[in-house]
């Protein structure tokens, strides 16, 4: 195995922790081709994407990022559910005590990105979202959410 | 930051998220996970039965991890699981796909954990037995760790394991493949997964003529590993793969060779650590002294002359020159 950094970084690349983002899709709403290219677009952005993919609930999501300790949630949604879900998923994580920003990518309608936002979803990514705009709309949610974590760049 | 006192105390309370986040300090290393591992020093025992899971990438590791965490659960225990996928060498990220092949059973008891291999060989062999000892000290066991059979370091993880379980999938070559040295030499139970698929029978017999070759040569010792057959998919046959992995436990147990594993496995991760030092020891050396390459560059010296030279200084710790 080889290190990731060369050069004078690498004796202490492993010390700094890449973002870990749980994806997810909730309930019945299959369409997860783009979450798949989502995954792929983080973990080239130097993520680490745990992936939870199809049917997944609150419940689901808010466990996995406990036990995975996560530092961000990332939600696909193609079902027109996002205003009926984003309330319960923003609910479900300061019930749990959690201060983990939320993402949302898929098809949502710009007239309700500012009621999604309102919500307390940090992010609302659109289709044709570049590889850099998705990563850098998750990093930027981590940065305005934790003060005390190291964010590797 | 909430100090890993705090954390632990919380984690052994029951608090996930507070195990959650101990597991990422003692991934990360340095002076916190020092810190922990002495803390939980004295809570762990070391009693809890800790299971090894690997083979090729897509022969159905997770998903039968996910049944037998089911079987564990059911059966009075408290599993927890440690999944390791491999980071990318350019970017240092990951997709860690585990855990979607375990549906269902981390909602209740089972406690998941995915961990990426984040390109540092050393960080990986000592991250995961910290992580091991975490999750006993929060009352879990048994433990589980799932990696994928390709690299050394992988394996010898799971080689580090009380009980080695290996997957093999149909498919997988002739007997001469059965025959060659690596994973399969490991196990100490073998489950040939996806047997509903043409030519699991031709699968099962190759591993057992290999099984039979090993006796003849003598190489194997007292213990024949078990072949099952499975279908993850399904959960058929998990329950044979716990009976197997309870049954090797009974026997090393009975032999004494349960503490023997348990000393090699300490002897192993004091050298892993050792190795890492010298390690980040001599990445600084060549960072900070870069005129020690100039010969080699220059192909005025062989690399290996460098590094004796260099080798000699670090290990007698001269100052560099």
């Amino acid at each position: 195995m080889t290190d990731m950094a060369d050069g004078p970084q690498a004796a202490v690349a492993g010390r700094t922790a890449p973002i870990r983002v749980v994806l997810a899709k909730l309930g019945l709403d299959g369409h997860d081709r783009g979450l798949k290219v989502v995954a792929r677009m983080l973990r080239d952005a130097g993520m680490e994407v745990i992936y939870l993919g199809l049917r997944q609930t609150t419940d689901t999501v808010i466990a996995a990022v406990e036990q995975e300790d996560a530092d961000v949630i990332g939600l696909s949604m193609h079902n027109a559910g996002h205003l009926a879900l984003a309330p319960r998923i923003v609910q479900a994580v300061s019930d749990a005590g959690l201060d983990v920003p939320v993402v949302i990518g898929g098809i949502v309608p710009e007239a309700d990105v500012s009621a999604l936002k309102e919500m307390g979803i940090s992010a609302v990514l659109h289709p044709g979202a570049s590889a850099v705009a998705v990563g850098e709309a998750v990093r930027e949610a981590v940065r305005g959410s934790l003060g005390d974590r190291p964010v590797h760049d | 930051m909430t100090e890993p006192g705090d954390l632990l105390e919380r984690a052994i309370a029951g608090e996930r998220r507070a195990l959650g986040r101990l597991l990422s300090l003692v991934e990360q290393g340095g002076e916190a996970a020092d810190e922990i591992a002495e803390m939980v020093h004295d809570r762990t025992p070391g009693e809890a039965p800790v299971i090894g899971v690997t083979g090729a990438p897509g022969t159905g590791k997770s998903t039968l991890v996910g049944h037998l965490v089911k079987e564990m659960a059911c059966t009075g225990g408290q599993p927890a699981v440690l999944a390791v996928d491999p980071s990318s060498p350019l970017t240092g990220g990951a997709i860690l796909g585990d855990r979607i092949r375990m549906d269902g059973v981390a909602d209740g008891r089972a406690f998941i954990r995915s961990m990426a291999t984040r390109g540092h060989a050393g960080g990986l062999a000592l991250a995961v037995p910290a992580a091991l000892r975490l999750f006993e000290a929060s009352g879990f066991g048994p433990l589980l760790v799932e990696t994928v059979g390709v690299g050394q370091v992988e394996v010898d993880v799971t080689r580090t394991a009380d009980t080695t379980v290996v997957l093999v999938a149909p498919g997988m070559g002739d007997a001469v493949q059965a025959n060659k040295a690596g994973l399969l030499e490991v196990a100490d139970v073998l489950v040939v997964n996806k047997a509903d698929r043409p030519g699991a029978d031709d699968t099962r017999r190759d591993l057992e003529h290999m099984l039979d070759l090993g006796r003849i040569t003598g190489l194997a010792q007292d213990w024949r590993p078990e072949i099952i057959m499975t279908t993850a998919t399904t959960g058929t046959g998990a329950d044979q793969v716990q009976d197997a992995i309870q049954a090797h436990r009974e026997h090393l147990t009975e032999t004494g060779q349960l503490e023997a594993r348990r000393r090699s496995r300490i002897h192993q991760e004091v050298l892993d650590r050792v190795s890492q030092e010298l390690d980040a020891a001599a990445s600084q050396y060549l960072s900070t002294q870069p005129a020690v390459l100039t010969e080699a560059l220059a192909g005025r010296s062989t690399p290996a002359a460098t590094a004796a030279k260099i080798s000699k200084r670090l290990l007698s710790n001269q100052p560099p020159s």
